[in-house]
């Protein structure tokens, strides 16, 4: 998982322009939806490399951090 | 007693570009001018590059030389800008008293944000680890009491360092250092301060004001004051220096235009403003854009980039004209007029000379402006204006500055 592979997201934007990712689309066309985001904050990923806004998503039980770097989106298993 | 940081952005362009690429983070990494070719100069370089002996402002194959094996890689400005405004966010929620440096560093003034017994020092702590985390870079920062001696403690020591001058250490630390250190001691200076025997700011600091001014005039009661830490400058306010990004004026015309000749009159006025304000401000700009709003209120905004930067009114008047000229086809009246300039560099930018091109006309239209601009200033806008103004006072008799018709880009 130490590639940076930017994936696709379908996302809330609410009227005070807040951004909240609601399901990730993997490469080959599988859709995640995502359960939870039990933390938002401005983060760098050293592993992946990026930083920008990083939600903390509970997907299918597992934790993972979703980055929003710029206005691309790549996700990052946490250790 | 103020509280002053200065924050600097350690190897600032290698390190974002180590961060998006984890594969190169081992190596010797320098971020400069097209490598494929061979006049390209190093911009930065890492700490890895560094122990190499390379230098910023080597040619790429200098370095090369040094170190067969550097990566180099192409600057991405706009990726820059992103980390710089980023750093700044988190800055700016400790003070409003942020002043941009370049890209990389930047003053701030916590004095009124820490209590008492700190001197700084905490919000330090907290900005060091929150660039850390939220950036993936590292700072070094200096912790001082005035601006000179912060940005020395910056440059103490490095990487992701924290360096206190306090009025109790200041002669162990800020006066052992060389005198180049000091902010604005280029090499001139320091080639006249080694010949009379000053090599460090401590040496600077213990010298005879009387001779350092009958050397170096005004300037030398500035060295003085700032190798003794007298410096007393404020740190400016973030948006007294940064943010503008274009200068503009509309208005609704007392009356409606219906031709060209009516056009350029407001034309002239609304382009003397916007120059003038931008001198005012030191700027020189590339873009020109006129904003046009007709009867039906159907409006349309159009740009155009300009061969040369210029805040000379009358070239802005001239390319706003055209500007206009080329994209009204006079389909209805006019109601309201715009014009802004935009693309901007400090007036001190050295303008590339164009062979086709007059440079004293240039120049002498500048002190024009500059003596006009004075009139004004003391007499009131309407002391001296173009001829062309007169032919119908009502559309001119408008004052854009005092009447702050003041709208940002894209207003329209």
């Amino acid at each position: 998982m130490n590639e940076k592979k930017f994936i696709d997201v379908i996302a809330y934007y609410d009227s005070d322009g807040n951004i909240s990712p609601l399901i990730i689309r993997w490469e080959n066309g599988e859709e995640y939806e995502i359960d939870k985001i039990t933390d938002i904050r401005n983060a760098a990923s050293l592993k992946s490399g990026g930083a920008g806004v990083r939600y903390t998503c509970r997907i299918r039980g597992q934790l993972r951090y979703l980055f929003l770097d710029d206005n691309r989106w790549f996700i990052e298993k946490i250790h | 007693m103020r509280k002053i940081l200065h924050s600097d952005c350690n190897s600032f362009y290698a390190s974002v570009e180590c961060l998006y690429r984890p594969e190169i983070r081992n190596k010797p990494v320098a971020v400069g001018g097209d490598p494929t070719k061979r006049h390209g100069i190093v911009l930065t370089k890492n700490d890895i590059a560094k122990k190499y002996g390379i230098k910023t402002g080597q040619t790429i194959w200098q370095a090369r030389q040094l170190c067969p094996d550097l990566v180099v890689v192409e600057p991405n400005f706009p990726l820059y800008m992103r980390f710089s405004q980023m750093a700044k966010k988190i800055y700016l929620e400790y003070t409003d008293r942020v002043e941009s440096f370049g890209l990389d560093e930047a003053w701030l003034d916590v004095t009124g944000n820490v209590n008492m017994r700190d001197n700084g020092f905490s919000i330090a702590k907290d900005i060091s680890r929150r660039i850390k985390n939220e950036l993936g870079i590292t700072v070094s920062i200096g912790v001082s009491y005035n601006k000179v001696f912060s940005k020395l403690g910056s440059d103490y020591k490095k990487p992701d360092a924290i360096t206190q001058i306090t009025k109790d250490n200041y002669k162990r630390t800020a006066w052992t250092l060389p005198v180049g250190d000091l902010l604005y001691v280029g090499r001139a200076t320091q080639k006249k301060l080694r010949e009379m025997g000053i090599y460090t700011i401590g040496e600077l600091a213990n010298s005879n004001p009387v001779m350092l001014k009958n050397i170096f005039g005004k300037w030398g009661d500035l060295l003085y004051s700032f190798s003794n830490g007298y410096d007393m400058s404020p740190v400016k306010k973030y948006s007294e220096t940064d943010e503008i990004k274009s200068i503009g004026n509309s208005t609704t015309t007392p009356k409606d235009l219906c031709n060209d000749q009516d056009v350029k009159i407001v034309v002239c006025i609304l382009s003397d403003s916007v120059a003038r304000r931008m001198r005012e401000r030191g700027f020189k700009g590339k873009t020109v854009s006129v904003s046009v709003r007709d009867t039906g209120l159907v409006s349309f905004t159009r740009q155009k980039k300009l061969d040369d930067y210029t805040n000379i009114t009358s070239e802005i008047a001239e390319s706003a004209m055209e500007l206009f000229r080329n994209s009204y086809g006079w389909s209805r009246p006019i109601r309201s007029l715009g014009i802004s300039m935009s693309d901007f560099v400090g007036e001190d930018y050295s303008c590339q000379m164009n062979i086709f091109e007059d440079q004293s006309r240039k120049n002498k239209l500048e002190r024009i402006d500059k003596t006009v601009d004075a009139l004004k200033k003391r007499f009131g806008s309407s002391v001296v204006y173009p001829a062309s103004v007169l032919l119908d006072r009502e559309l001119s008799g408008f004052d854009p500055i005092k009447d702050h018709t003041i709208h940002p880009v894209g207003y329209f």
